[in-house]
Parts: C-alpha cells; structure tokens; sequence
C-alpha cells in the first residue's frame, strides 16, 4: 500500500478510517469560522433545516470582519442578528474592530497542527500553514456543521511544492505565491491540495507561511497545507510518508526568485517586477489576511523610509489584520511613522481587499496591494485596475508613484 | 432540462457573477437577479429568461466562496451552469442549492444553442451533438435526491452517508 499525504493522513484519522485521495468522507471539525458574509444566510439555512441548538458551540466562531465597521443599515442589521444568535447559543463571537476572522483563527490557536479547521470564507485556506487542513465553505455547509459538527469532504490529490533556497533580500513569501500561481495557474490546484515542503522550510517564517497557504485557493486548492518542519515540534503534527503519491511535483529555487507584480485583472497574469516597473501607481493598499501582519508593515516602512517616503498624490491606505498587530504596531512605533507618512488608517478588517466597506478607488486609478485578489472591481470599482506585490513592493511603488523594484530602496 | 446557452469564457470568479457590493444592499435573490454578470455583462441581467443555462469554460465559480453567487443564478431562475470545470466552492454551493453543476467539455456550445441535460449527457440540440458529462459523487446526488441539503438535514439531521453509520455519536 503505498504511502499518505499530509491531506491523507489528516483526514483519515479524522473521519476514523483509511482512505486516499478519491474517497469521500465524514468529519466532525475542530473548528468553523463564521464570517459576516456568510453566516447571515447560514443561519437561514439552519432555521430551515429545523435546527434549534447548535451542535457544539464551542467549536464554533464568528467574526464581523466584512463589513467592520458597517458602512449601512442593512449591513448592520446583520451584525445584530449574529450577536444574538451567539449570545443565545453560547457562540464565540469577533466584534467589528477586532480583526480578519483568519488572522484571529491563527493568533487564538484554534488552528493547530493535524487539526480540520474549515471558514465559510474561502480564504480559510489559510490555516494550512500551521499544518492544519483548512478549507473553505459556503453558508449551507456551516448550516450543517451548526446543526451536526460534521462535514463531508472528498479527499483531494495533492501537488507536491518543494521550496529550496532561500529568499534573497528584496524578496518575500508573497512572490514565491505569486510565482506559484504563474506557474500552475488559476485553475492549476482545483479539487486538490497544495503541499509545502523541502529543504527552504528551517528559514521560513510562520508569516511567510500564512501568505503562500493564503494564495493556494487562487490556484483552486481545496487546502495548501505545510510540513510542520522548522516551526516548534508538536505531538499532534502530520507529515507525509516518503512514499506518498502525488498528482504533480513543482520545485520552486528561491533564490532565483525576483519580485513578483501580478497585472490585472487575474491572479495568475504574474510578471517579474522588471517588466512592470514605471506603471504610475495613485493607490497604495496595505492590509488582508494576505499582507496585514506585523512584519508586512515593518518591510513597508522599512522600504519608506529608505525610499524617503510617499510620493506627492499617492493615497497610502493600511488596515492591520487584527486589533492584537494594530497595538504591536502602535507599541513599537510603526503605526506612528505610517501616520507621519500620510497613511489613512482603517478598522482591522476585509472590507477595502473586497470593496464591502472602506477605501474605494476612483475611475482610471491604479493600485498596488498587498491582497489576494485583484479581479475587476473587487476593491468596489471596476474602472479602477489592481496589480498585487509584495509589502515591500507596494512601498516601493509609493514611494516613486510608479511600480518599483524594491530592492532598489531597501537599505 | 432544456435551455438556451448563454456562455461565458474561462475563470468567471463568484464576484463577477454577482459583486460583493451589492451584498451590502440585500441577500434576496429576487433581487441580486438584477445585477448578474454586471461586471463583465452589464446587459446580462436585463436579456436572462428563465431556463436559460449557464455556459461556460474552465473554473467558473472561482474566488469567493459566497453563496450568493449561486442564489442570485436561482434568482433569475437559471436551473444549471454547465462548465468544463468548476471552483470547488461553487461546486458545492451549487449543489445545495438546486442549481446543477454540470462538468464537461463546454467547447463547441455557442451563444444561444438549445441545450438540453439528461442524466449524464449535455444535447446540443442546435448543432446535434451529445458530450458526455461526469457523474457526480454519490452524497451530492443524495443530497440532490433530497431535494437540497434543507430537506436532507430535517430528514436525518446529519450526514447519513453508509460508510460512518457505524460511527458513534457525539453526543
């Protein structure tokens, strides 16, 4: 019999059986991530269903992340009907200002290694790299989590990411993931797992890994999930067998990477930075459950202020993933430098990344995030054009007002 | 089924089918009908009958997981998109909500042909041609059978799927 995947072996000691990629199984989750884009109708759902009492509670959370704060009546009606509804059943619940549902999924260790996390928000791909699988649903699949713990799921194949080298300067996790959706392309992971592993994971970051497990579900991956190598040992840590089958094996040398830019309006349109460097840049967008953590903020000041800082009619916008990095930046002095800078500040939260709430560009404007997606009118205006990079990058691009390499500033 | 092709190209993501911003107004579908494929088709909304089909190439349903962008497509009373392949989430959302997700080679159906789905294959009346589409997994067809997850749940109140009955309860 040959060998698991990390997948497989998750999701066979979860569903108490032994399958391999192609089998359909049933699993309780460890834990489910209600956002306020989803659990709205989820809880329609439920009602309908008949349901009355919440399966476990406590193995449920909610996060007021999309709409924070609620920019009108209808979206506030829904936040109100969440806060009640997890007041009545004992539900754990992330109030408007707190942060990215995934950002606090991972700063409160609901995501563990060998665990099964899902969010009803598809960036619950996340999780995978704290070598937990996580995936995303719709409202209907956290209806039936709600009224029985469980999900089905079928087991993916998985496509084998080696990462060797390390990231020269000037480069970062964000364009490895970049370079990795040129490579396999927007549709290259549908139905399947990514698996990170190899010699390069000693010098990776936990935040570096959140970034590359964040992208894989631009590729389609159902989960991108990481080898627990190099981070603390834990018990309940998974790693593949040396004989796993795999549906595809990719190697990506890091440090033969350059930056990385991707062009709108698609994910996968990825150039290296040379070939987009002088594109006027009149937006810049620091934030996301992609590129809202503490160290994504130190390499963009770190860029500024080598850089000498925002280039006359460059809107600078940050939004920290969480309240917990907001107070990290504001102790060490970062958030202050932002502000001296010109940087508009907003509530941690998704909204600008999906244009539900925050700063909206205006017709014709180009701008550069640290996000995961760039489609036509994402950030709530279709007459405006997205290119994603790196922090780095994006401080490049502000401090020029055009896209930039980084490592032209970096000191 | 039977209904006329309205076709979409390769990676239509859940945002162009029914932009997040609009959730901000209302999740009825009777009214998110109206802004359909706004983004890439600002006359989609307008021309959509019902029993119309969703045509369309690789990872249609990609991007967010909302499931808005499935109930919108019920909204205006479109009963399956049939598509070379789809996101997973949009595959699922699609099935719990009794809009047929159909996967097969989408190629040669042109805007407008008479399409008509049985069982496991895709007619094209128009032209006279018949594709062969995959079957879907068997809880999806249960679920399905069922007549979505809502009636599925009230019925069993869990996944009843052979392989875990002998499973213990939580409880």
């Amino acid at each position: 019999m040959p060998g698991k995947t990390i997948t497989e072996k998750i999701l066979s000691a979860k569903s108490a059986q032994d399958v391999s990629a192609g089998d359909l199984v049933v699993c309780p989750v460890d834990c489910a991530l209600g956002t306020d884009g989803s659990t709205p109708m989820a809880l329609d759902y439920f009602e309908a269903m008949g349901g009355r009492r919440v399966f476990d509670p406590r193995r449920i959370v909610f996060a007021l992340d999309h709409y924070a704060p609620a920019p009108n009546r209808t979206t506030a009606q829904l936040h109100q009907r969440m806060r009640d509804f997890a007041a009545l059943h004992g539900i754990a619940l992330w109030d408007v200002g707190e942060g990215i549902g995934h950002q606090l999924i991972v700063e409160s260790g609901r995501a563990a290694p060998g665990g099964l996390v899902v969010g009803a928000d598809s960036h619950a791909v996340t999780y995978g790299a704290l070598n937990c699988f996580g995936t995303g649903i719709g409202s209907s699949d956290l209806a039936a989590i709600l009224m029985c713990g469980e999900i089905w799921l079928r087991v993916p194949e998985s496509i084998r990411v080696t990462l060797t080298g390390q990231l020269p300067d000037g480069v970062y996790a964000k364009d490895v993931a970049l370079a990795l959706a040129k490579e396999l392309g927007a549709d290259g992971a549908t139905y399947q797992a990514l698996e990170f592993g190899g010699p390069a994971l000693p010098t990776l970051h936990l935040d570096d890994r959140l970034v590359l497990s964040n992208l894989s579900v631009e590729m389609g991956a159902k989960n991108g999930i990481f080898s627990n190598a190099g981070l603390p040992a834990c018990d309940s840590s998974v790693e593949a067998d040396t004989d796993a089958r795999y549906s595809r094996e990719v190697v990506i040398a890091l440090d033969r990477l350059a930056p990385q830019v991707a062009l709108p309006h698609q994910v996968d349109r990825v150039v290296s930075i040379g070939e987009a460097v002088g594109t006027p840049v009149h937006m810049v967008y620091l934030g996301t459950c992609t590129g809202g953590r503490v160290r994504d903020f130190h390499q963009a000041r770190d860029v500024l202020r080598s850089g000498g800082g925002v280039a006359r009619g460059v809107h600078l916008v940050i939004t920290p993933a969480s309240r917990t990095v907001l107070e990290t930046l504001t102790r060490d002095g970062t958030l202050a430098d932002f502000i001296a800078m010109g940087a508009v500040v907003l509530t941690p939260g998704c909204g600008s990344c999906c244009g539900t709430c925050g700063a909206i560009p205006g017709d014709g404007v180009n701008v550069i995030s640290t996000a995961n997606r760039n489609f036509k009118g994402r950030m709530g205006n279709s007459n405006a054009a997205i290119y994603l990079a790196s922090p780095a990058s994006c401080a490049a691009a502000a401090v020029r007002g055009a896209i930039s390499d980084p490592r032209e500033m970096e000191s | 089924m039977t209904g006329r092709a309205r076709v979409f190209g390769d990676d239509i993501n859940t945002d162009y089918i029914i932009t997040s911003r609009r959730k901000r107004e209302s999740l009825d579908p009777l009214v998110l009908r109206h802004y359909l494929f706004e983004e890439i088709d600002p006359r989609f909304a307008a021309s959509v009958e019902p029993g119309d089909l969703i045509v369309a190439g690789k990872n249609f349903g990609c991007g967010s997981a909302m499931e808005v962008a499935v109930t919108a497509v019920r909204g205006a009373r479109i009963g399956a998109v049939v598509a070379r392949s789809f996101s997973r989430t949009y595959y699922r959302n699609a099935v719990n909500n009794g809009l047929l997700p159909v996967i097969c080679d989408t190629s040669r159906i042109r805007e407008g042909d008479k399409i008509a789905i049985v069982g496991h294959e895709v007619h094209n009346v128009t032209t006279n041609e018949t594709i062969l589409a995959e079957a879907l997994p068997k809880i999806m067809l249960e679920i399905i059978e069922a007549g979505g997850p809502v009636p599925y749940f009230r019925r069993w109140g869990r996944f009843n799927v052979g392989q875990v009955t002998d499973l213990p309860t939580k409880e």
